[in-house]
C-alpha cells in the first residue's frame, strides 16, 4: 500500500464523487425546497443515459447528447411536477408511492424502448487515454467527471448567490411561508427546481454512462446512493451535496478496496447514524 | 349494531368465507392465498404503524427478512425447526425481529414524516447489504434453499394443511392487532397521529408510545417472514430489497391505511395483478405502475375508505339539497 | 370516477379469479406441454428473451411438431426472483398440468426450482443455471433434473491447462463476488495450480460493481496475466477501466466475460482477451454457421450463448421424444432416456454424463476484429483458437476425489501464493 496506491485510490474516489454530486446535488435541491421524496430520480438519471444513446444513434454527436437529454428529462420532470405532484401538496407518503409508480413505469416504458441489452456510452476517442503523473496513470474522463462537476457546481452557486431567482430559491428552502409573503411565486420556484433537478440527474445519467453503462436496474441502484449523498450532506445545501458526494465517494472506493465483505453497510450505516443524530444531515437547515 | 359491529361481522363472515372456499379451488389458488395471507401480516404490521401511528415506514420489509432468514438458517445449518420446534423458531422469528426494531427504533423513532422515511429506508438497506454481502451467513445472492417444510403430527408438505396453518395464524395476527388498536394503548397511538403535541401537553410519553409501536410492528413482520420463507422455500436478498418495503406500503394505502384489513385487500390485489395478469399480458407493469399512480391521486383513503366517502358525498348532496329548499326565494 | 373503476375492474378481476380455479386439467395425450420459467421482466429480461428466443427458433424450425406431438410452449415470467420463480414453476406444473419443465437463468433460480421438481416429480431440464453443486454434491435430492447447459467451472478446467501451456507462471484473478464468479475462478485455480502455475491474488468486487477503480490498482505487478470473471454491465466496463489504468498484461477471464450477449456493446479494448466456454458464435461449422444467420436474420443479433444453449436443449427434448413416438413416456423414463442421449449439436457432440451434466467441447476463443459468415462489416467476434473435446464436469480431475473437497467458494482453493 504505497503512495501510489493512495493516492490512485483518492482520485477514483474523488471522480466517483463527482459523478455523485451531479446525481446528489438535484435531490438536495429537490427535497430542500419541496420537502418531495423523488424515488423516481434514479430514473431520470436512467432515462438520460438512454436518450444519450438515442441522440447518437442517430446524429452519431456525444456532444450534442448532454444537453438534448437532459432537456427533454428536465420536460419531463416539469410535467410530472405540474400534472401529479402538485395536486398532492405537501403529504410524503404519497409523494413517495407516486414517484416510485412512475419509477416502476419507467422502467417498463426503458425496456420496451431501448430493450434489455447492457449498453455503454462511448465518448470521443480524445476522452478514452489517459495521461500520466509522476507515475500515476489518470484516465482523462475520469478527469473530466471532476471538471463537469466542477463546472456546474460553480454555475449552480453562482446562480443561487447572486441572481435574483437563486435568491428566491433560497428564501423558499428557509422559509416557505415567508417567501410567499413577500411575494415570491413558490409554486413556479418549485417547477423550476424540480425541472432542475431532473436536468442534473440526466446530465449524470449522460456523463456516467461512459463510465457506469447503461442498463435496467441502473435506476434503482443509483437511487440509494443518491439519498446517501443528500442525507449526508444535507438537505436544500448545495455545499452539502458537494461535501456528501465527496464523502460518500471517498467512503465507498476506500470501503471497498480496503474492507470489501462489508461493502454496502459501510455506506448505509453512516446514513442511518447521521439522520439519527442530526436528521436534516450535515449542512442542512431546517 | 352498531356500525364497528357490522365491520367485524363482516371480515369475521369473509375469513370464514376464505377458510372454506379456497381449500376447495385447485393448488395453485391455494398457493397464491397462501402466499398472500403471510405477506399480509406484515402488510398489517406495517399498517399499526402507518394508520395508527401516523409513521410512514419504508424499511419493514427488514423484519420479514430477520424472520425468513433466521427460519432459513436455523433449517438448514442446525436442522433445526422441522419439527415441533417449528413454534420455537416462530417464536424466536419474533423476538429477534422485535430485537432488531428495538434496536432500530432508539435511531428512528425521533424523526418524523419525511425524515423517518429516509431513516427508515437507510435502516432498510443496512439489512439488506449485509444479507447480500454477509455470504457466509446469509449465502449471498444465492439465497438459502429450505429443502422442507416441517412436519410434526401434520405434514406441512401438504399444500392445504400448510394453507390452514398459514390461515389460522393469520387470523391470530389480525386478532391480536385489532385488540391492540381498540385498546386504550391503540387509542394513544391514534391521538399521536392526529395531534401528537397535544398528546405529549396532556402528559403522554409518545416516545414511549411510538417505540412499543414500532417494536410490536417488527415482531409481526418477524411472523410474516417465518411462514413467508416456508411458503416459497426460498430466502433470498430478494426478500428484503427496497421494493419489498415499498410494496407492503402500497397495499396498505391501497387497502386503506388505518383499517388493518384493508392491507389483506391490497395485498391481494397486487398479488393477483402480479400473478394472475402476468400470465396473461406482458405490459402488466404499466398496470401495475397505473395502480400505484391512480390509487395515490384519487383514492388517498384506499378502497376501504369509499364506503366513507360515498357517505360523505350523500351528505354533501343532502345539504346541498336541504340548503337549497331552505334558502329564502329572492322575489 | 372511482366507483366506476372499481365496476370496471371488479367484474374482469372476479371473473379471472373464478377462472383460475375452475380450469380444468388439460389430458390431452398427443400434445406435449413444455413449461418455461425464465425472467421476461425486470432488469434480466434481455437475457430472458434470448432465452426464449432461442427455444422457440427451435419451435419454428421443427414446426412445434416432435416426432407427432404438438409442443405447447408456455412460458412464466420470473422476473429474476428465486421465490417468484416457484410460483411459476406451481402454477406451470399445478395449473397447465406441464410434461416437462424447463428454465431459471440465476444459479438461485436452478436451486429454488429443483427441490420443485423433486416435490411435484416432475422433470426439470437446466439449460442455463450453472451451479456447480446441482449436478455434484446436491445430486441426490434432485432425481428429476438433467443439466443440458453447463457447469460453472466446466470451462475452467481445460482453460488452466491452456494457461500453463502458454507459460504463465503467476495469475492474479478478479471476479464478481458471489457463487457463480467463485466457482469459475476456483475451477481455473485448481486446474493452474495442477500444472505447476501459480494464483497470486483473488479480488472481489461486488456484483453490479461499475466503478473498478478501488480495484484495479491494487492488481499485482508481478503477474504474468490477468484473469477476469465478470457477467452483465461489469463485463463492458472493467476492460475500459483496465485499458485506461494503463494495463499492459495479457487478459484472459471466464465466458460471460466475452460472450456475444456483451460482445456487440464493448470496444476495441477487448481485443485480444481470451475466453473459455462451451460455445463461440464464431464457431466454424456448417450447423453453427446457419444457426447464426438464421437466428440474427429473425432477431437482429447475433446468438448468445443463452440461445444456443436453449436451442440445443428443445432439440434433445425433441430427440427423446422422437425415440418414444411422440409420447411422453413418464418422468422417470424421460431423465433415463435424455441422460443416455448423445447429440451431434451446433455446440458440438454433447453427451450426457452419469451425474446429469452435459460433457462436450470447451472451446477456446479469443476476440478479434473482422468480417464473418459473409457479413459485410467488420465486428468483435470471438475467434475459437482451440478445442478441448469431451470435457465433463470434472474435467482433467477424478470424480472421486473431486467430490470429496468442498464446492468452489470464496476460500477454496485457498490462495496458497497470495502474499
Amino acid at each position: 500500500m504505497n503512495a501510489q496506491f493512495w493516492l490512485t485510490q483518492a482520485f477514483n474516489g474523488i471522480s466517483y464523487g463527482a459523478l455523485l454530486f451531479l446525481v446528489g446535488s438535484g435531490l438536495s435541491l429537490i427535497f430542500g425546497v419541496m420537502r418531495i421524496v423523488n424515488l423516481s430520480h434514479g430514473s431520470y438519471f436512467l432515462l438520460g443515459g438512454y436518450i444519450a444513446l438515442s441522440v447518437i444513434w442517430t446524429t452519431g454527436s456525444w456532444l450534442l447528447a448532454i444537453p438534448v437529454a437532459a432537456l427533454i428529462v428536465a420536460l419531463l420532470g416539469v410535467v410530472m411536477e405540474r400534472l401529479f405532484l402538485r395536486p398532492l401538496g405537501f403529504d410524503p407518503l404519497r409523494q413517495v408511492l407516486l414517484t416510485v409508480g412512475f419509477a416502476f413505469l419507467f422502467q417498463q416504458a426503458a425496456l420496451d424502448i431501448w430493450t434489455g441489452n447492457n449498453f455503454d456510452i462511448n465518448p470521443p476517442d480524445a476522452l478514452t487515454k489517459s495521461i500520466v503523473v509522476g507515475g500515476l496513470y489518470l484516465p482523462l474522463y475520469r478527469i473530466f467527471m471532476i471538471g463537469m462537476a466542477v463546472v456546474i457546481g460553480v454555475i449552480l452557486w453562482l446562480v443561487m448567490e447572486k441572481t435574483r431567482i437563486g435568491a428566491a430559491v433560497r428564501a423558499t428552502v428557509d422559509d416557505a411561508q415567508m417567501a410567499r409573503g413577500v411575494g415570491i411565486d413558490t409554486s413556479r420556484v418549485s417547477m423550476l427546481i424540480f425541472s432542475l433537478g431532473a436536468l442534473l440527474a440526466a446530465l449524470g445519467g449522460v456523463i456516467g454512462g461512459a463510465f457506469l453503462g447503461v442498463y435496467p436496474g441502473l435506476d434503482f441502484e443509483m437511487l440509494p446512493i443518491a439519498f446517501a449523498v443528500v442525507i449526508i450532506g444535507g438537505m436544500g445545501s448545495l455545499g452539502g451535496a458537494a461535501i456528501g458526494a465527496l464523502i460518500v465517494g471517498l467512503a465507498d472506493n476506500f470501503g471497498k478496496a480496503l474492507f470489501p465483505e462489508l461493502s454496502y453497510f459501510t455506506l448505509y450505516a453512516p446514513m442511518a447514524l447521521i439522520l439519527a443524530v442530526k436528521p436534516t444531515g450535515l449542512f442542512g437547515r431546517e | 349494531m352498531t356500525r364497528q359491529h357490522i365491520k367485524v361481522l363482516i371480515v369475521v363472515v369473509a375469513l370464514a368465507a376464505i377458510a372454506i372456499v379456497v381449500p376447495n379451488t385447485n393448488s395453485f389458488v391455494i398457493l397464491l392465498t397462501t402466499r398472500a395471507l403471510a405477506f399480509s401480516i406484515l402488510v398489517m404490521s406495517l399498517d399499526i404503524l402507518l394508520g395508527y401511528t401516523g409513521l410512514p415506514s419504508l424499511g419493514q420489509a427488514a423484519y420479514l427478512g430477520v424472520g425468513a432468514y433466521v427460519t432459513a438458517i436455523l433449517a438448514t445449518r442446525y436442522q433445526f425447526g422441522l419439527g415441533y420446534d417449528f413454534w420455537l423458531v416462530v417464536a424466536l422469528g419474533i423476538l429477534l425481529a422485535a430485537a432488531l426494531a428495538a434496536i432500530f427504533g432508539l435511531l428512528a423513532i425521533r424523526a418524523t414524516g419525511v425524515y423517518f422515511l429516509m431513516i427508515t429506508l437507510a435502516l432498510g438497506q443496512c439489512v439488506w447489504g449485509l444479507a447480500y454481502r454477509w455470504n457466509s451467513l446469509t449465502g449471498g445472492d444465492n439465497g438459502i434453499n429450505l429443502r422442507a417444510r416441517p412436519k410434526f403430527g401434520i405434514d406441512l408438505a401438504n399444500e392445504v394443511t400448510f394453507f390452514y396453518l398459514v390461515f389460522g395464524l393469520f387470523a391470530l395476527s389480525l386478532l391480536l392487532m385489532y385488540t391492540l388498536v381498540r385498546s386504550p394503548f391503540g387509542q394513544s397511538l391514534a391521538g399521536i397521529r392526529e395531534r401528537e403535541l397535544r398528546m405529549k401537553i396532556l402528559g403522554y410519553n409518545t416516545w414511549l408510545h411510538k417505540y412499543i409501536a414500532f417494536i410490536v410492528a417488527g415482531g409481526f413482520g418477524g411472523l410474516s417472514g417465518v411462514l413467508w420463507a416456508h411458503t416459497a422455500g426460498i430466502v433470498s436478498p430478494e426478500n428484503v430489497v427496497l421494493t419489498t418495503s415499498v410494496d407492503a406500503l402500497l397495499m396498505a394505502v391501497l387497502g386503506g391505511a388505518g383499517t388493518l384489513v384493508g392491507g389483506v385487500i391490497g395485498a391481494t390485489i397486487v398479488f393477483g395483478l402480479r400473478e394472475y395478469l402476468s400470465t396473461l399480458v406482458p405490459w402488466w407493469q404499466y398496470v401495475l405502475g397505473a395502480v400505484y399512480v391512480l390509487t395515490i391521486l384519487y383514492l388517498p383513503t384506499g378502497l376501504m375508505g369509499i364506503p366513507a366517502r360515498i357517505r360523505q358525498r350523500r351528505a354533501l348532496t343532502g345539504n346541498r339539497e336541504a340548503m337549497k329548499k331552505m334558502a329564502p326565494v329572492t322575489s | 370516477m372511482t366507483s366506476t373503476l372499481l365496476r370496471r375492474l371488479g367484474p374482469p378481476l372476479l371473473g379471472g379469479l373464478v377462472a383460475l380455479s375452475l380450469t380444468p386439467p388439460a389430458n390431452a395425450a398427443e400434445e406435449l406441454r413444455i413449461g418455461y420459467v425464465a425472467p421476461t421482466t425486470g432488469i434480466f429480461a434481455q437475457v430472458g428473451k434470448d432465452m426464449v428466443d432461442g427455444f422457440q427458433l427451435y419451435l419454428d424450425d421443427v414446426k412445434s411438431d416432435f416426432g407427432g406431438a404438438k409442443v405447447k410452449f408456455i412460458v412464466e415470467d420470473e422476473q429474476a426472483k428465486p421465490d417468484t420463480a416457484v410460483t411459476r414453476a406451481k402454477k406451470l406444473i399445478l395449473q397447465d398440468r406441464v410434461h416437462l419443465l424447463v428454465g431459471g437463468l440465476l444459479a438461485s433460480s436452478g436451486y429454488a426450482l429443483a427441490p420443485v421438481s423433486t416435490a411435484d416429480k416432475t422433470v426439470y431440464v437446466v439449460p442455463v443455471s450453472a451451479a456447480d453443486d446441482l449436478t455434484q454434491r446436491d445430486l441426490a435430492k434432485y432425481p428429476y433434473m438433467v443439466r443440458t447447459g453447463w457447469s460453472s467451472s466446466q470451462p475452467s478446467h481445460p482453460f488452466g491447462q491452456w494457461a500453463c501451456d502458454q507459460g504463465y507462471k503467476k495469475i492474479a484473478a478478479i471476479g464478481a463476488d458471489y457463487a457463480f464468479g467463485y466457482e469459475v475462478i476456483g475451477g481455473f485455480q485448481r486446474a493452474f495450480e495442477a500444472c505447476g502455475g501459480q494464483i497470486i491474488q483473488k479480488i472481489w468486487p461486488p456484483l453490479g460493481t461499475k466503478d473498478f477503480g478501488p480495484y484495479i490498482p491494487t492488481l499485482r505487478q508481478d503477474a504474468d496475466a490477468i484473469f477476469t470473471l465478470m457477467v452483465g454491465p461489469m463485463s463492458l466496463q472493467f476492460p475500459k477501466q483496465l485499458a485506461a489504468s494503463g494495463n499492459k498484461k495479457p487478459v484472459i477471464g471466464g465466458g460471460t466475460s466475452y460472450d456475444e450477449f456483451v460482445l456487440p456493446s464493448m470496444g476495441d479494448e477487448v481485443i485480444g482477451h481470451i475466453s473459455a466456454l462451451q460455445y463461440s458464435a464464431a464457431l466454424q461449422t456448417p450447423k453453427n454457421e446457419a444457426f447464426v444467420k438464421k437466428y440474427r436474420a429473425k432477431y437482429g443479433k447475433v446468438p448468445s450463448y443463452y440461445s444456443e444453449t436453449n436451442y440445443t436443449t428443445a432439440q434433445m427434448i425433441h430427440e427423446v421424444i422422437k425415440n418414444n413416438k411422440g409420447n411422453f413416456p413418464g418422468a422417470e423414463q424421460f431423465v433415463k432416456q435424455l441422460a443416455a442421449l448423445k447429440l451431434d449439436t451446433i455446440r458440438g457432440p454433447v453427451t450426457i454424463d452419469d451425474m446429469r451434466n452435459p460433457v462436450q467441447n470447451i472451446y477456446i476463443k479469443k476476440v478479434e476484429k473482422k468480417k464473418m459468415f459473409g457479413y459485410d462489416k467488420d465486428e468483435l467476434w470471438n475467434t475459437v483458437i482451440k478445442t478441448y473435446p469431451n470435457v465433463s464436469q470434472f474435467g482433467q480431475f477424478n470424480k472421486d476425489e473431486f467430490l470429496k473437497t468442498p464446492v468452489y467458494s470464496r476460500d477454496f482453493p485457498p490462495c496458497k501464493f497470495c502474499n
